[in-house]
């Protein structure tokens, strides 16, 4: 048997979309466990970013942060969090978080950073006031590489979400923990195909936030 | 001090910078104790090589630069008194690459300080219609991106913008830098011409010595360092340079330079060596002149002859030898008029009205004479003033 032949099987199988154990409520809990991750993880890194980069300061520090936090493993860190906090929601979003803050600190500094000073030292001549500048001189050219960290932290999510079955929880990486423990390997390679199909979900979506949100003056198209 | 004679109304002054020093933290010192009076409704232009402390000065009249000693006067009141914004938003400023925003049309970015006022979008979109066609921008171009634009484009863009909530004064740090001479001289055209019809208090950044001459009507010459060599109209910088330093910066050419500030317009002109294409064997005999110009039937120049070469009723027009390029008496300088005649084989310059049509011609012997008469009345000028 190919995996082919495994993936066919599993979706097929029509005890695979309903229940506690069904695709749409795996899906769903996946879903949520990403959505909750970023949001954590942009609200962290989007101010920090953009603050820093406008400024021009702490860069090195943010590089640091950036690489402790993609050195640390998010397998070690759960099964750590889990020890210390037990069983629940926060040692699962904990090694999430750390995983997706890095890309998007990291992209919304350097965004920032490489927007072209002359726009902003005219709108500072003209009188507009700092926030003014960093909101609606520096953010809109910055958008596109601001989106494509949280891009990243978002794919990255999406995979790294698997490991929230290793402590009890829900999510696409029931079928991957399950399917290996009870040797059902049409459950593996289903759950795997599944977290593969959101990651290029995730893909088409930013790709469509990008063509509604980023300015044809920036796209230049 | 006496006033001088040629301006019985000296313009107010505007904007006094008094003894101002700008030091940096590491000891640099960008300015050095700097005075400067910059009269309203003009353009002064700032000029020298880099590292002479022109845009730091700029910097400093809106702000950006905060001097370390000494004070700014805008309108008799010191600018560290009033906010920040308030200050900026009563001053246009355009700079090197224009440094328009990528991500806004042409129209919002002209619209830009209006909407920072807060005036409507309807309100400040029609005003930055107005000002597109003002710097001579096409209305099609309103909802263009500006990387759809040219460079020259582009900072008219940046000139619309800083005029858009018609501030009195204008800040422009060396805006046409970046463009090639010909787009650059016909930006500074247009500036020359929006300045006639607004007469905003222009202070002009540039390393450009003939852009300084051309544009300004007062000269800060600066030297590295920070100093102030000479402050003076062209004319009388051309004239008479301060020191070493300035007349080594103002380069070649200062006489013949000068003479653009002379008008050409009282030049004696003469008709007698002009004659129609059709002329008849008397009218190329009679002028006492060593060559004839040729018009053609409305009057325009066709090209010198000696009168030997010349047959009646078989005068060919490409014969004839090349009249150099024609001045506009009124219009043009004596620069030009001298630039044509050297130009002539005959050594006469051509003089023609607005429409091409000869008026007369004018020997170098009376230009020369002209020139002489204006130096010296020039230097009774500076005696007087002096």
């Amino acid at each position: 048997m190919n995996v082919l032949n495994f993936v066919n099987a599993f979706f097929s199988d029509s005890a695979h979309w309903h229940g506690y154990d069904g695709i749409p409520t795996r899906l769903g809990e996946h879903v949520r466990y990403t959505l909750e991750a970023l949001a954590l993880a942009a609200a962290i890194g989007l101010p920090v970013g953009l603050v820093t980069g406008h400024y021009g300061r702490g860069g090195n520090a943010l590089s640091l942060v950036a690489t402790a936090g993609r050195a640390l493993p998010s397998f070690g860190l759960l099964v750590l969090m889990t020890t210390l906090l037990g069983f629940g929601m926060l040692p699962v979003m904990i090694p999430l978080v750390v995983l997706a803050v890095p890309p998007i600190l990291v992209t919304t500094y350097e965004a920032m950073r490489s927007v072209d000073p002359s726009p902003v030292d005219a709108a500072r001549g003209m009188g507009m006031q700092e926030s003014r500048i960093l909101l609606q001189v520096e953010l809109p050219v910055a958008l596109p590489l601001i989106l494509s960290g949280l891009r990243s932290a978002a794919i990255q999510i999406v995979s790294t979400a698997t490991i929230a079955a290793y402590v009890s929880l829900g999510g696409l990486g029931r079928y991957i923990v399950d399917g290996l423990y009870q040797r059902n390997y049409e459950k593996v390679v289903g759950g795997a195909t599944l977290v593969a199909v959101l990651a290029l979900v995730t893909l088409a979506l930013f790709w469509a936030v990008a063509r509604v949100a980023v300015s044809p003056g920036v796209r230049r198209r | 001090m006496a006033k001088s004679l040629r301006q019985p109304e000296g313009p107010g002054v505007l904007i006094r910078i008094d003894s101002v020093t700008k030091r940096y933290p590491d000891g640099t010192v960008a300015v050095d104790r700097l005075s400067l009076e910059i009269p309203d409704r003009s353009i002064t232009v700032l000029v020298g090589p880099s590292g002479c402390g022109k845009t730091t000065t700029l910097r400093m009249i809106n702000r950006m630069v905060d001097p370390s000693e000494g004070t700014i006067l805008l309108d008799g009141e010191d600018i560290q008194r009033q906010p920040v914004t308030t200050l900026r938003r009563s001053m246009g400023y355009v700079i090197q690459n224009a440094g328009l925003f990528q991500h806004r049309t042409i129209v919002d970015n002209i619209a830009t300080v209006p909407r920072m006022l807060g005036w409507g979008k309807q309100k400040a979109r029609a005003r930055a219609a107005e000002l597109m066609e003002r710097v001579g921008l096409d209305a099609a171009l309103a909802k263009r991106y500006p990387y759809q634009l040219s460079g020259g484009q582009q900072q008219r863009v940046g000139v619309a913008r800083a005029l858009a909530a018609d501030p009195p004064v204008l800040l422009m740090d060396e805006p046409f830098s970046a463009v090639d001479p010909v787009v650059r001289k016909g930006l500074q055209d247009e500036l020359l011409r929006i300045q006639d019809e607004l007469g905003k208090t222009i202070i002009f950044v540039t390393h450009d010595i003939d852009e300084a001459i051309k544009l300004g009507t007062m000269v800060a010459v600066m030297r590295t360092g920070g100093h102030l060599a000479q402050y003076a109209p062209p004319a009388e910088l051309l004239s008479s340079p301060a020191d070493a330093f300035v007349e080594d910066f103002l380069g070649g050419d200062r006489g013949i330079r000068r003479l653009s500030f002379f008008p050409s317009a009282r030049l004696e002109l003469t008709s007698d060596p002009v004659i129609p294409l059709d002329a008849t064997a008397e009218q190329i005999a009679a002028p006492d002149a060593p060559y004839l110009l040729v018009t053609d039937p409305n009057g325009r120049p066709l090209g010198w002859s000696e009168p030997r070469d010349l047959v009646a009723g078989d005068i060919r027009p490409e014969r004839l030898l090349s009249y150099g390029r024609p001045f506009v008496p009124g219009t043009d300088s004596l620069r030009a008029a001298l630039d044509c005649a050297v130009l002539s084989p005959a050594g006469w310059a051509v003089a023609v009205d607005t429409g091409g049509r000869v008026t007369g011609v004018v020997s170098q012997q009376t230009i020369g004479e002209a020139i002489r008469s204006a130096h010296a009345a020039g230097r009774d000028d500076e005696k007087v003033a002096g």
